[in-house]
């Protein structure tokens, strides 16, 4: 069995940030190094159990106020691999539900000595909150319709190891636009790294205000399919609706599911992300989801190396004297 | 009896069409002449105050003011509320009765006054509620709150929804000659809204609340209001939309009336990308054709007045998610700056419309006499600074609150004397006058 190695000692001084909140305002060169950063972390742990130790030391806390449970293990996976020690910490059971305010609940995790704080929240803007009261790390695992950057980072990992190359790729994301943070940060991600992107849905939505931000907008998946290299297919977020924004989930798959009958319209080398959980049958069907040019599975491998590459840059030892804050 | 002199100011009184260098002289806490510097025979002074290079104007009035107590005494009390009026040159202020309970009977009404009176620091006018409880049910008992003292009535917090009470609010309150205050939104437009719908708040995934939201009932309202002969004042209007329909409204003979908050003729929503719970109220920040839009309507007077919604909330209400943060910001320390800086400033609008928008136009609306410097009238006076700047420090305001998002910001033009009835009810120590 291969053994686990990272030679670099220190994090480049090129990312000064302890946070990462959002990829909108990361810069491409910012964007590429997390994402090179991550193949260097798939590659040391390729076909290997064991751990590294470059966070030996440090203890992540994984605040989550809102259910998860792909993010939040591959997080705290991410974080042992690496030998970091980690907490899980859940909102319900805690002083939060006698009332406790989310700030005062994370500077005491901060009294105890942590390095970063890994949140998720069902309010945008409360991991910016948090990085605003604590002078720990602060990392966004999705803070409510806004952004999840690791996804986004984890869903463009993906498609950059099978394209190469992001520029001038035409990428739809497809579905729920307005409730999804994966949509905002694999749009940010995928805008600055040279790709087209279209966002698809019904008008209830899919605004048509993305416009003013160089996206196309499409309520036609049939018409937008023959022009994709990729389909990021994002889950119809029914608890995040207050009023429904289609008829029936039938009506709604009848439109915009990913279905073999689609498929066939589509480049032959089309690749297929979705960001679990999927609604097998709402977004996808079954046997597109399983389908060879799906990447369900790899987004899920991916994920864990974008993590270990996110965390050793935020957690990660420095050269020099360490810069608290930064921006993102 | 004790007389004061206010000496060679630009005493700006738009009741009379005043605008010049000139002394006021006070009697008895009333109002003797606006004479010619110089040349009024005043006989023996008490006191003067040197106002050379400072705005003299009738007393600044906010028609639109939350004081919190009765019920929520840990965010504002009548006392430190009104002695923030004071602090910003305001001489009166008209308190809203979304209180806990409201402030829908004779007994509450007396309350308030009562408190006023003993914190002894400007003149509390109070808004009554429309309707009993402020629940949009039935009609509050209108005739015994005026005669309570009641100068206007008001839901405010909340629209007044059933169209039917809506028609019966304006139809009875003709009776008394009492303006309807409206809070004009639409409440299934903006569920769970946090901000305005815009590019903005689809960026930052947060809940908007559209412009529509707050133009589908200044709509509703302007028609009941022509159908009735009611009158109809919309409070805090925000959006371009809106002063386009008041503007029609009032070119078409409608008994309509309007006022707009600083905030709204000084930020958008762009100040909502740092999810600063500070910048969250309702209606809330718009865009920037927004902001021009209702600046032009302040300019033509289509918006009548300047209000501030004053809106205090405890630091720990408002260090919250932001969806779980109430709305509202801080308005009356600010005030005068904002208009200053953002208005006078620029050359968008001359002090005799600053002082008819801030006191000559809230006085007559509400029905209240003051607003002006007439011989005989109560003397509310307000000095003010017009060129001096002065950097916003929410810890220091006299407010038991902090919630303003202007704290840090350097504005221009503030209040350094606060005469309430012929008495300096607030005198600004630095820089000190001479």
């Amino acid at each position: 069995m291969a053994t686990a190695t990272f030679d670099q000692e220190v994090v480049p001084a090129v990312w000064p940030y302890r946070h990462l909140l959002d990829l909108e305002r990361l810069t491409p060169a910012e964007i590429r190094l997390l994402l090179d950063t991550a193949a260097l972390f798939k590659e040391a742990t390729a076909g290997c159990r064991q751990k590294l130790s470059v966070l030996a030391g440090t203890t992540i806390v994984t605040l989550f106020f809102e259910n998860s449970t792909r993010t939040r293990t591959s997080f705290s996976l991410a974080a042992r691999r690496l030998g970091a020690d980690v907490i899980d910490f859940s909102a319900s059971g805690s002083s939060l539900s006698k009332g406790e305010s989310f700030i005062d609940t994370a500077r005491n995790l901060e009294a105890m000595g942590v390095s970063a704080v890994v949140v998720r929240h069902r309010t945008p803007g409360t991991p910016h909150l948090l990085a605003q009261h604590l002078s720990v790390g602060v990392i966004n695992a999705g803070d409510g319709p806004h952004e999840h950057p690791t996804q986004g980072l984890l869903d463009i990992f993906s498609i950059r190891e099978r394209l190469g190359d992001l520029n001038g790729a035409t990428v739809g994301l497809v579905g729920d636009i307005a409730h999804s943070r994966t949509a905002r940060s694999n749009l940010w991600g995928l805008i600055k790294l040279g790709a087209k992107v279209i966002v698809c849905g019904p008008p209830t939505l899919v605004s048509e205000r993305w416009r003013e931000l160089g996206v196309e907008v499409s309520h036609d998946l049939d018409a937008i399919i023959p022009r994709c290299d990729v389909l990021n297919l994002l889950r119809i977020q029914f608890e995040r609706q207050n009023t429904r924004p289609f008829p029936s989930v039938r009506e709604y798959a009848h439109l915009y599911a990913m279905t073999r009958e689609r498929l066939k319209r589509a480049k032959k080398d089309l690749l297929i992300l979705a960001p679990g959980p999927i609604n097998r049958g709402v977004e996808v069907t079954a046997e597109v989801a399983d389908c060879p040019q799906s990447l369900i599975l790899d987004q899920v491998t991916n994920g864990l190396a974008v993590r270990m590459g996110v965390l050793w840059l935020t957690c990660g030892p420095r050269d020099g004297a360490d810069t608290a804050g930064g921006l993102s | 009896m004790a007389t004061l002199l206010v000496r060679g100011g630009r005493v700006v009184d738009p009741s009379q069409g005043i605008d010049r260098v000139d002394d006021v002289l006070v009697r008895d806490g009333l109002i003797v002449a606006v004479g010619q510097s110089g040349t009024q025979p005043v006989g023996r002074v008490d006191e003067t105050i040197d106002a050379a290079g400072l705005v003299v104007t009738p007393g600044l009035i906010d028609m639109h003011v939350h004081l919190r107590e009765p019920g929520r005494e840990e965010d504002e009390t009548i006392e430190t509320g009104t002695r923030a009026a004071l602090a910003g040159g305001f001489t009166s202020v008209a308190c809203i009765p979304n209180t806990e309970p409201p402030i829908d009977t004779q007994a509450a009404v007396e309350f308030i006054h009562q408190k006023a009176a003993r914190a002894d620091t400007c003149n509390v006018f109070v808004v009554a509620c429309a309707s009993k409880n402020r629940e949009g049910k039935e009609l509050a008992e209108i005739g015994q709150l005026v005669e309570a003292g009641a100068v206007a009535f008001s839901d405010d917090g909340s629209p007044v929804y059933d169209a039917e009470l809506m028609r019966r609010i304006f139809e009875y309150c003709r009776m008394f000659d009492k303006p309807f205050l409206a809070h004009e939104e639409v409440l299934e437009l903006t569920a769970g809204g946090v901000m305005h719908e815009g590019l903005v708040s689809l960026v930052l995934g947060l809940t908007g609340m559209p412009a529509a939201g707050e133009e589908v009932m200044i709509g509703r309202d302007i028609a009941l209001a022509e159908a009735t002969g009611g009158r109809l004042h919309v409070m805090h209007v925000s959006t371009g939309g809106g002063v386009a329909l008041i503007r029609a409204a009032k070119a078409r003979g409608a008994r309509v009336t309007a006022e707009a908050c600083p905030h709204h003729f000084t930020l958008t929503d762009e100040s909502l990308r740092g999810f600063d719970s500070n910048f969250k109220m309702s209606p809330p920040l718009r865009t920037a054709a927004d902001v021009e839009a209702i600046i032009e309507g302040l300019v033509d007077g289509t918006i009548d007045c300047i209000a501030t919604d004053h809106a205090p909330h405890a630091l720990e209400k408002k260090m919250l998610e932001l969806d779980r943060a109430p709305f509202g910001i801080l308005g009356l320390e600010t005030a005068v700056g904002l208009t200053v800086t953002r208005l006078v400033v620029p050359g968008r609008m001359d002090w005799p419309r600053v002082v008819e928008a801030m006191s000559t136009l809230p006085a007559r609306i509400l029905g209240i006499n003051r607003g002006t410097l007439r011989p005989g009238a109560v003397a509310d006076i307000t000095l003010i600074d017009p060129a001096v700047s002065w950097r916003v420090d929410a810890t220091t305001f006299a407010s038991k609150s902090a919630n303003s998002p202007f704290h840090g910001w350097t504005l221009q033009g503030r209040a350094v004397a606060t005469i309430v009835a012929g008495r300096v009810k607030y005198r600004l120590r630095e820089p000190a006058l001479v």
